[in-house]
């Protein structure tokens, strides 16, 4: 019984890791850090990433960049708003210890303090690459899962 | 025996077009996100990213709005898909003739095709939310726009056939099928027509509320208008909806202005047997619901952006309003002096 649970558990997330629907959310130089990801250089739809226009709709919530503390607010409502499954991906060293704004009045220092991150993606800002080894990771992570299920 | 079969196959066919529209218009849905990563240089998703696309959102949690007002917010998807699927019944699908026909089912299928974007509009509205009614708003103006070109273009086709061929019923498809607009014309009346075709490409192009004339979902200003609550199943069925709606578009534009075939111009070389050019013709028919598509979907959304609200009232009152009407003059022109 616990068995057909675990396929059917490991079916969901080969089905939900094929099309991660992305919302980004930035108030900073944060913002250039996933634009090259969309374009044609990079492309990220050819994996099925697609960016989408509201939380509503999004998988994966990227935050790019510092966050202030009144946009921290918006950051939790969003999460808040988004459907599970969900994952939250934080790029740029901002979003890890503050980055070159460290010592500021008013930009949050670490991300996971308000909302769970699953991935932090270091680089200020982070390359494209660094941001598709991410995705990378993550589906590996899954066909890891899906194979640990498997075998058992 | 006889009534058996006929109503095993008044049951089974409506779920086997059902099936041909949602599997068909999720294919064309690949081909089209592939075809603008090409035009832009990317290298685009597999052809199988849609399937993916709803694979996931079937998996994904479905909210409902504590606000909304629930029953027509989670009926209104299910309206849509089925409103689709049954225009699809009233359609002829390549070499088959349509499942429902008689005097009058053009008429029924211009209303048909307003069901959907009414469902999705009531959604809208249910939903609660002031992106998504803001977004139902546009789309009740997109569709007042477009209501006096599609039912001006239609009218002018079917009087045309009336004047040409008194006995036949005007307003069925099937005398449209059956005599190709393009052979019953003159020089003007064939300038009126390819008007006509043009002005019903944009129109198709608007009830799919895809690019340019995408002001009700309008990712960027609205985010996602009339879908903006909707997540999960709820969201799937849309998308399902919207593959589907490209199908019919597509094939009433192929009914109404292109409904050859290509078995008779083979057949003039080779005997065929029954069975082979059926499916030469459903190829064809289907390699020619790709063309419009590609025109109506593809095309525009790469090389136009979005229009503002008032323009596309302009466009829709304005020029396509203008170049129905002298179309109908046109072909009227052609009709008494037979030019
Ligand atoms: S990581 Fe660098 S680029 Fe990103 S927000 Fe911080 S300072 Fe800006």
């Amino acid at each position: 019984m616990v068995e057909t649970e675990k396929k059917v558990m490991a079916r969901k997330l080969g089905r939900l890791v094929r099309a991660v629907w992305i919302f980004n959310w930035f108030n900073s130089c944060g913002c250039t850090e996933l634009l090259p990801v969309v374009s044609s250089r990079y492309d990220m739809e050819r994996f099925g990433l697609i960016i989408v226009d509201n939380p509503k709709h999004a998988d994966c919530l990227i935050i790019t960049g510092y966050q202030t503390i009144k946009s921290i607010k918006r950051v939790v409502r969003i999460y808040n708003q988004m459907p599970d499954p969900k994952v939250v991906m934080a790029l740029g060293s901002c979003p890890i210890t503050g980055g070159m704004y460290w010592d500021s009045y008013n930009t949050i220092k670490r991300l996971s303090d308000y909302i769970p991150v699953h991935m932090y993606v270091p680089g200020c800002p982070p390359r494209p690459e660094a941001v598709f080894q991410a995705v990378g990771l993550l589906v590996e992570h899954v066909r890891k899962l899906k194979e640990e299920v498997s075998r058992k | 025996m006889m009534y058996v079969l006929l109503a095993l196959y008044i049951i089974a066919a409506p779920f086997i077009v059902g099936a041909l529209g949602i599997l068909y218009g999720m294919v064309l849905k690949g081909i089209d996100r592939k075809l603008t990563a090409r035009m832009q240089g990317r290298v685009g998703p597999p052809l199988r990213q849609p399937f993916y696309d709803v694979l996931k959102l079937l998996e994904k949690e479905c909210i409902i709005p504590e606000n909304a007002v629930k029953w027509l917010f989670n009926a209104a998807p299910l309206i849509a898909l089925a409103a689709s699927i049954t225009t699809l019944l009233y359609l002829p699908i390549g070499p088959f003739p349509p499942l429902f026909s008689g005097n009058g089912d053009l008429i029924v299928i211009l209303y048909l095709l307003e069901v959907p974007c009414l469902a999705i509009l009531a959604g809208g509205f249910a939903a609660g939310s002031p992106y998504s009614t803001v977004g139902s708003q546009r789309e009740m103006v997109l569709m007042i726009s477009c209501e006096f070109p599609l039912a001006a273009a239609i009218i002018a086709l079917a009087w045309k056939y009336s004047s040409i061929y008194p006995g036949l019923k005007a307003f069925s498809l099937t005398t449209f099928v059956n005599n190709p607009i393009w052979n019953n014309v003159g020089v003007l009346g064939f300038i009126g027509v390819g008007i006509l075709l043009i002005v019903m490409l944009a129109l198709s192009t608007s009830g799919l509320g895809r690019l340019p004339f995408d002001i009700a979902e309008a990712g960027t200003e609205i985010s996602g208008g009339m879908l903006v609550e909707y997540t999960g199943r709820n969201l799937g069925i849309l998308y399902i909806n919207d593959a589907v709606r490209v199908v019919v578009f597509a094939t009433l534009i192929n009914a109404m202005f292109f409904p050859y075939k290509l078995s008779p111009l083979i057949a003039n070389y080779v005997a065929l047997p029954l069975a082979a050019s059926l499916t030469i013709d459903f190829l064809f028919y289907l390699f020619k619901v790709f063309l419009i598509a590609f025109v109506t979907v593809t095309l525009m959304r790469v090389a136009f952006p979005r229009y503002r609200v008032d323009d596309v009232v302009k466009f829709y009152w304005g020029i396509a309003g203008l170049a129905t009407l002298a179309a109908l003059i046109l072909i009227v022109m052609d009709t008494f002096f037979g030019w």
